[in-house]
């Protein structure tokens, strides 16, 4: 945790991995921007203040874990950690090009600070409980963040997951929802119901709370610390293509790449911010 | 029992490395009591959950741990096969999946309980090691061979208490174990069915056929020298196992054969042949009536034999 923050510094983040991500995905010709609008802001909280890592030293022992387990809004965390200085933004150009490290879903290999490949939902959270599980055992004090999408809540591995961390106690692990309330054909209320979403959590036996997962102060809030002795779920409002005017909340953009006119608008209106 | 013998391996090497983590999914009544007593950091039972076993073993191996996760028959494999393929075998994780139960061992608690498809599945995935050993001896070598493994692996554990020949078996990866040596024909087996193997080389022999036994429990690696040896040695090459002849030992045999440019003389596959088991009945019933007991080796090694003959 950085306590030395300041929130310009998180907006003009959140801004880089947002311009990145239309610049990613129009040279790619790649899907998913809707996605990793919606989670810009979370992964901008995480990496420009909450997440305790060193770009010089990934592999350093005491560092927070963090699992993107929606994995397709993998260009997110790329341009999250070139912009942590894990490696030159120059990298970024080459995401989806053929022979790149930087693949579609977010994959660890070659690529400094991807602490696990996901792209199959339903597999992060299991592996972020082993990790915090692993944690405890050995004493250590850092924390396990795993990013999920709510469509993915679908996977009934969450569950076992899910299960598992609270009977285990696992207060170093903590799971942020995008929720931005449409999967990959229409909303999960049409699709496979989640609500009462944030009771269902607290059934299961985790602290949950709420947020506005565009509001950096909320978001910086709830993540700084977990005073409970239970696993922490936040569920984070968010807008599916947040940013992007004419993104915003259209399943349209979970698969269309921008370009030509579409990618300029995209473009300054993002520069105009 | 191999089942037995896995858990005193397992209970050393715990003691001498506290990194050794057993997790099962609820199973193994009455074999891991002194396990958790002894070592109840090292320890976890994760309820029902075979996919969240196998996502917990994948995030401690991260974390430094040689992971064991145990349960029976298909579910340590198939029923959280993508988690083993993602999490543990793309991100190379010292995991070892030991599948208890292997072929029909849980003859009579029907189809489900039966693994006679795990071996050519676990062993399609890149990275991971899979060894079905023949005897308890082989299971002893097998447990410290992979736990020395830095990466994924599959120890299938049968039922059946078979010694064969083996006793001073000095298990290694990639090698195979000759249980009886001769040069008329060379039988490759693994699991515990290698004994149906012994008791048809016994009466063969009484026919003037000299069989010689391998006993492949590395299914991967292979050991690709003690099979062109073999097809050059012997007049032909049969393989068994308690599985589906796709994919399987018998697959891995033909393989390589084919690739090394040498021919054996005849060759065949015995398994279950491309089916479900559905009839009720023990492991030695189920051999027979699926037709892969010594009995039908027997009939088999003698037809091509005869068959050959020049």
């Amino acid at each position: 945790m950085n306590n030395k923050y300041n929130l310009d510094e998180v907006t003009r983040f959140a801004l880089s991995i947002r311009k990145n991500a239309v610049m990613m995905t129009n040279a790619g010709k790649s899907s998913h921007v809707g996605s990793v609008l919606s989670v810009a802001d979370i992964l901008a909280v995480l990496y420009s203040v909450v997440l305790n890592v060193d770009p010089a030293n990934p592999q350093w022992s005491e560092r927070d874990r963090f699992i993107l387990s929606k994995g397709h809004a993998g260009a997110g965390v790329y341009a999250a950690l070139a912009e942590r200085g894990f490696f030159s933004t120059e990298i970024l150009k080459s995401h989806y090009q053929n022979g790149s490290n930087l693949s579609g879903h977010v994959s660890h290999k070659n690529v400094p600070g991807v602490e696990l490949s996901t792209g199959s939902l339903g597999h992060g959270l299991g592996v972020g409980a082993g990790m915090a599980y692993a944690a405890k055992l050995d004493g250590g004090s850092h924390r396990v963040f795993v990013v999920m999408s709510d469509g993915e809540c679908g996977e009934g591995s969450n569950w076992e997951a899910i299960l598992f961390a609270a009977h285990n106690n696992l207060s170093n692990l903590t799971v942020i929802i995008d929720y931005n309330k449409l999967q990959s054909l229409k909303s999960p209320e049409e699709t496979l119901r989640l609500e009462p979403f944030l009771e269902k959590w607290k059934a299961f036996g985790w602290s949950a709370v709420e947020v506005d997962g565009h509001s950096y102060e909320e978001l910086i809030s709830v993540l700084s610390e977990n005073k409970q002795e239970k696993p922490l779920c936040v569920i984070a409002n968010t807008t599916k293509g947040k940013g992007v005017s004419f993104m915003e909340n259209s399943v349209l953009w979970h698969y269309r790449s921008p370009q030509g006119e579409e990618f300029r608008s995209a473009q300054k209106e993002l520069n105009d911010a | 029992m191999m089942r037995d013998t896995f858990v005193s391996e397992l209970l050393l090497l715990a003691e001498t490395d506290s990194n050794v983590i057993l997790i099962t999914a609820d199973l193994g009544f009455g074999i891991f009591e002194e396990f958790e007593e002894k070592f109840p950091n090292q320890f976890l039972n994760v309820g029902v959950s075979e996919q969240n076993m196998t996502m917990v073993a994948a995030g401690m191996a991260m974390e430094g741990k040689k992971v064991f996760t145990y349960s029976i028959g298909n579910f340590p494999t198939l029923r959280c096969l993508e988690q083993i393929r993602i999490d543990v075998c793309y991100h190379s994780l010292n995991v070892t999946i030991i599948g208890s139960g292997g072929g029909f061992s849980y003859g009579q608690l029907g189809m489900s309980h039966h693994a006679t498809e795990d071996l050519s599945i676990m062993r399609a995935l890149p990275n991971m090691i899979v060894v079905a050993p023949s005897s308890v001896s082989e299971v002893r070598g097998a447990m410290q061979a992979l736990y020395e493994h830095p990466g994924p692996s599959y120890l299938r554990l049968d039922k059946s208490k078979t010694e064969c020949d083996t006793k001073t078996s000095t298990f290694q990866l990639g090698k195979a174990e000759k249980v009886r040596d001769g040069y008329g024909v060379t039988l490759v087996g693994c699991g515990g069915i290698v004994e149906e193997l012994v008791v048809a080389a016994n009466a063969l022999k009484f026919e003037g056929i000299d069989c010689r036994i391998l006993s492949m429990s590395s299914v991967k690696p292979i050991d690709g020298n003690a099979l062109k040896i073999a097809a050059q040695e012997t007049r032909g090459i049969v393989t068994l196992e308690e599985n589906n002849i796709i994919g399987g030992l018998g697959s891995a045999v033909a393989e390589i054969c084919l690739e090394s440019n040498i021919r054996p003389g005849f060759f065949k596959r015995i398994g279950l042949n491309d089916t479900y088991s559905s009839v009720v009945g023990d492991q030695f019933y189920l051999r027979d009536h699926y037709g892969m007991n010594s009995k039908h080796i027997i009939q088999a090694v003698r037809k091509l034999w005869n068959e050959s003959v020049v």
